[in-house]
Formats: C-alpha cells, sequence, structure tokens
C-alpha cells in the first residue's frame, strides 16, 4: 500500500534535509501516514508489542553482558553477583528471563493470528516467510541465552541440542565437534554461545526490517481478509489512530509482563537451573523452557525407526520440519478465502491445531505414558493440518461469502 | 549508438569470447579466494589444540570394586568403568545373538582393545553418553531403575542398555561408545 509520499517539508530546516538524506519523510510515510485498514481488531497490535520486546531484550541484554562472565568457573557465580550485587542487578536480569517468555508468547498469538486470518496467502507469502525466519533465530537465541548461566538445565539442555547435529548422517559428528569446540559441552562451547546470543538480536532486527518493508507494500491484511479496495474509505492514517490503539495494548501487555518480572519472576524458569552444572550428573528429568515444549514433544514423539530412518535422526527431521512447513504454508492452503471468519470447517480445524499444539506442550513437559502416545497423535494432526487438512479443505470446503469490501463490512456492522 | 560486448571483442555471435574468459577467470579467482579465506574462519570452532591434548588418561582399574561402577573424566565428558560380576557377563554373552540387538556386537568386541587384542571380560570401558541425545545413563552405583536389561537406563528418554552396555530399546541408534583403550599392566589402562 505504499503510494506516492504526501509528505510536505515545512520548515527551513525539513527542506534542507529532505533534499539530502530524506529521513522525516521516511518516517512519515511509515509511521505517520502509512494508510491501515479501519477493521483490525487487537490481534493486530501484536506486531507492535513484539517491536517493543525486541528493544526490552536488547537493552537488558547488553547491561547484563556488562557483569557477567563467560567462564565455566564464574558464570554461574556472575549469575548470583548479578542477582545480589549489581545494582538494580535482579530487576534487569528478572526484566531480560520473564522478557523472553512474554516474548514467544507474544509472537505465538501473532503467528496464531496469521494462522487464522490468512495472512500468509497471496501477495504477504514473504512476509509471512520473513516472519517464520524471525521466529528461528528467536528460537536459537533463546537456545544459546539459556545456556549462559551454566546451571544444570543450561548445560545439559546444550548437551541434548547440540547432539542433535549428531544426528545428521556421516558429517553428523564433525559438526557436533565444530558446535562444541570440544568433545563435550564445555568453555569453547560457554565462550561462542555467549558470542552468538549477543550477535542474533540484531540478526534478528534486520529481518524485522525486511518484515516491516514486506508489510508495508501490500499493506496489512484484515479480519475480513478482504484486500483495501477504498483507501479513502477504507483506511485510516497509521498516526494517530493506530500509534494509540497499538499503544494502549502494549501498555496493558507491559503491566502483565511487570507483574510476572516483580511478583512471580521464577514462575516460568525450571528450579534445576540454580544448580551449578555439573557434567558428571545428568537431572532426572530435562526440559526446555515451556515455549519449545511442543516442539520438545515432537522430537520426542519419534522413537520408533522407520524404514531406513533411524529413530534419532527421524525426531529430529520432525522437530525441523514442524516449523519449516510453515515456509510452504502459502503453497498449501488452497482455499481463496484467507479469512477463517468466512470458513466454517478451517476454522474448526484451526482450532483444533491451536489445542493440539498446546496439548503437545503438555506432553514435552511430562515423560512416560499416556504422553508419549498422546504426542505421538499430536504430531499426526500438527503434519495433517499442513500436508492433508488444509491443500484438501480449499476443494471441499464451502466457504460463506466474505463481504464486497471492508467498507460494506464496517457500514453491515452498524 | 548501441555497441555489444563482442563487438568489442572481435568474436563471432553464440561463441565466447576474450572477455568472457577473462569473466570466467576472475570469478573463479574470488570464488576460490573467498573459500580459503572462509575456511579458517569456520575452522576456529573446532576443538583447539590444547582440547585435543587433554586427550588421553591412564586409570587403576583396581579401584573399582566388582559389581561397580567408576565414573572417570576424559575428554571433558564421564566414562563408566564397569567392573562386571560372573553373572553379567554370563548375561551379555547370552544375549551375544538376541534378535532385539539394533547395533550388533558381541560381548568380547565389547571389551576387545582398541590394538584388536581380547580384553577383560569384567571391565567394561564406555562413554558415560547415551547415544541418543547425550544424556549419562543412571548404572548400578545410582539407585533407580535400569532397565529390563540390567544395564543402564536412561532417564532423558528412556533408552535401555544391556549389561555388555548395547541398546536395546528405546531412541538411541547405537551401542554405548567404545573409548579407544589399552591395558599396559594387569590393572592400568590407558584410555584415549
Amino acid at each position: 500500500m505504499s503510494g506516492p509520499s504526501k509528505y510536505v517539508p515545512n520548515s527551513g530546516f525539513e527542506k534542507w534535509l529532505d533534499r539530502r538524506l530524506p529521513l522525516i519523510r521516511f518516517a512519515y510515510d511509515t509511521m505517520v501516514d502509512f494508510p491501515t485498514p479501519k477493521n483490525l481488531n487487537y490481534w493486530w497490535t501484536f506486531g507492535g508489542i513484539l517491536a517493543i520486546f525486541l528493544v526490552i531484550q536488547i537493552l537488558t541484554g547488553i547491561i547484563l553482558v556488562m557483569h557477567y562472565v563467560p567462564h565455566v568457573d564464574f558464570a554461574f557465580a556472575s549469575v548470583a553477583h548479578i542477582m545480589r550485587d549489581v545494582n538494580g542487578g535482579w530487576l534487569v536480569r528478572y526484566m531480560h528471563m520473564v522478557g523472553a517468555s512474554f516474548f514467544f508468547l507474544a509472537v505465538y498469538i501473532h503467528i496464531f493470528r496469521g494462522l487464522y486470518y490468512g495472512s500468509y496467502k497471496e501477495p504477504r507469502e514473504l512476509l509471512w516467510g520473513l516472519g517464520v525466519i524471525i521466529y528461528l533465530l528467536m528460537v536459537i537465541t533463546a537456545f544459546m541465552g539459556y545456556v549462559l548461566p551454566w546451571g544444570q538445565m543450561s548445560f545439559w539442555g546444550a548437551t541434548v541440542i547440540t547432539n542433535i547435529a549428531s544426528a545428521i548422517p556421516v558429517v553428523g559428528e564433525p559438526i557436533h565437534k565444530w558446535l562444541l569446540g570440544g568433545f563435550a559441552v564445555g568453555q569453547p562451547t560457554l565462550n561462542r554461545f555467549l558470542s552468538l546470543h549477543y550477535l542474533m538480536p540484531f540478526v534478528i532486527a534486520g529481518v524485522v526490517v525486511l518484515h516491516i518493508w514486506a508489510l508495508h507494500v501490500p499493506g496489512n491484511n484484515n479480519p475480513t481478509g478482504v484486500e483495501v479496495k477504498d483507501v479513502e474509505k477504507e483506511t485510516l492514517p497509521f498516526h494517530p489512530y493506530y500509534t494509540i490503539k497499538d499503544g494502549f495494548a502494549i501498555l496493558i501487555f507491559l503491566m502483565v509482563y511487570v507483574a510476572f518480572v516483580f511478583f512471580a519472576p521464577e514462575a516460568l524458569n525450571h528450579p534445576d537451573n540454580y544448580i551449578p552444572a555439573n557434567a558428571q550428573v545428568t537431572p532426572a528429568h530435562i526440559v526446555p523452557e515451556w515455549y519449545l515444549l511442543p516442539f520438545y514433544a515432537i522430537l520426542r514423539a519419534i522413537d520408533f525407526d522407520l524404514l531406513f530412518i533411524p529413530a534419532k535422526l527421524g525426531g529430529v527431521i520432525a522437530m525441523g520440519g514442524a516449523i519449516l512447513i510453515w515456509l510452504a504454508l502459502p503453497l498449501l492452503d488452497s482455499s481463496k478465502i484467507k479469512s477463517m471468519r468466512y470458513r466454517p470447517l478451517g476454522k474448526i480445524f484451526w482450532f483444533l491445531f491451536l489445542v493440539n499444539f498446546v496439548i503437545l506442550g503438555f506432553c514435552g513437559a511430562n515423560i512416560g505414558e499416556p504422553w508419549t502416545t498422546i504426542s505421538k497423535i499430536g504430531v499426526i494432526y500438527y503434519f495433517a493440518y499442513f500436508l492433508v487438512i488444509l491443500p484438501l479443505l480449499g476443494i471441499y470446503e464451502k466457504p460463506k461469502t466474505p463481504p464486497a469490501s471492508i467498507a460494506d463490512s464496517i457500514s453491515g456492522a452498524h | 549508438m548501441e555497441l555489444s560486448d563482442s563487438s568489442h571483442t572481435n568474436g563471432h555471435e553464440g561463441q565466447p569470447t576474450r572477455r568472457d574468459m577473462l569473466h570466467v577467470a576472475t570469478g573463479a579467482i574470488a570464488a576460490g579466494g573467498a573459500a580459503m579465506v572462509a575456511w579458517p574462519l569456520i575452522n576456529q570452532m573446532n576443538p583447539a589444540a590444547d582440547t585435543m591434548a587433554l586427550a588421553s588418561i591412564e586409570f587403576d582399574l583396581s579401584t573399582v570394586a566388582e559389581g561397580s561402577q567408576a565414573k572417570v573424566m576424559w575428554r571433558g565428558a564421564p566414562l563408566f568403568i564397569r567392573h562386571r560380576t560372573a553373572e553379567e557377563i554370563a548375561r551379555a554373552k547370552k544375549d551375544d545373538s538376541a534378535p532385539d540387538l539394533r547395533d550388533k556386537q558381541t560381548d568380547e568386541q565389547r571389551t576387545m582393545q582398541s590394538d584388536g587384542k581380547a580384553g577383560k571380560a569384567q571391565y567394561l570401558i564406555m562413554q558415560a553418553a547415551c547415544t541418543h541425545l547425550g544424556c549419562i545413563p543412571v548404572g548400578v552405583t545410582e539407585s533407580g531403575y535400569l532397565g529390563d536389561y540390567g544395564g543402564w537406563f536412561c532417564p532423558c528418554h528412556g533408552s535401555q542398555y544391556d549389561t555388555s552396555g548395547r541398546i536395546r530399546k528405546g531412541p538411541a541408534p547405537l551401542n554405548l561408545i567404545i573409548p579407544p583403550y589399552v591395558y599396559l599392566s594387569d590393572t592400568l589402562v590407558k584410555i584415549g
């Protein structure tokens, strides 16, 4: 929805700048004048919330590195030093730790919003794909960050996850050693994880720029899934209408976030990570942070050999495939209707997919039966949703008729 | 006026010219140079010389009582050194041709020295890392379930190993890995 710029430089300085580096024009076009559909609901505020959390994580992270020591003998103690001795260190660390959880909470809402309203469909396939890449980078960043406090979960989480590389046939073992910088998780591993954990958020910020660029070309999707036809009637300038609406949602979300920071900072953490890393004892029950549990359940669900694929490699393929399949979603969903509002069956399958994802999370947190069996069923539904249901539904489902335009849907609401 | 590349370099239509050759040659040099620069940047992440230097240890086996197991650090990770009872050895040998062996090895092969000579049946020396995702399996010296085969049980994802450290059940693909070792005397072993 990028059109000709409507920015008019007023002051002499603005005119001078506009002929040399049109920064103000760029900001005006993307953040003030940008035409935004009138009918966006609150599920559309999570993009803004995510941007805020990226900033929170980068700022608190830069501060933490000023006090953290990336050495196997001192890392754990330096985190305790941050918590006890550094002025306000406890606050910054809890903001960073709880911030990771809320970052993921917001990104899951953002992703499921996209799945419901068909935001991945033409012409937003690249916008969606860039989002998937951002999510993948977030997972890698969060995993490496979790290793840094060098507690038992840090150490054994790192051991288990880097071992995933060794599942690759032939080259797996050399790659595994290359990732670790040794024969087991140790000093070289910790050192490089800090380096990469510091780098990744800036890579994410770069992809976010592309993500927003890819958003600003076709413009926002909206709850009806019908594209904007009349910019005058159907859109409002981003500022003040959506800066205010996003701002309100950001404040509400931040209130929940700081409630956790102040009153339940450890609620989403695992107590075993307050035991210093010990290479000789594996904790009885290794679990990742809550936001990775569904994918951990998928990894563990494949405990049988499939033809020539051994169970270990099978689990790794299933887990990786579970995220990478999102990239193919624009090709897999055959329906011409974007929004699930007008897809009576699609809506039900979407809801089941959401429930299934949460159940997989519970499976990831628990061991033994019945969880293994449930997670196998969960894996089947997870992949069936993308590979069977969405491709066939577009052919067999009889959708309701969406409104002819956004303007129609708005006038119909009165 | 339009001048195409080929009109400069007197090649005929569709035929490679001197300029094409220069393009390809320059591109090849640039690609080769980039690969040569990339390799040290990648290779720096491989285990460093001091890590490699710590790769061998000696251990006195007489310190491990029969029926128990020692955990010894080697290359930054623990090894199991299990002093097996006659009963455990018999159980392992009995299963040498069991149909459920995923990674077929006889008990004799499991205790062989790295120079190919026979080892000692009572001492089983293995890396204490489940071949699934690297957790330390629970063995005789810890309290807890040892699996249906009386060897080791991995608490992470439920892999079960027999008294010869062979994978019998669960997601792990391979038997517990035997490090290279040779006996220096009756009780002294050099690992790595």
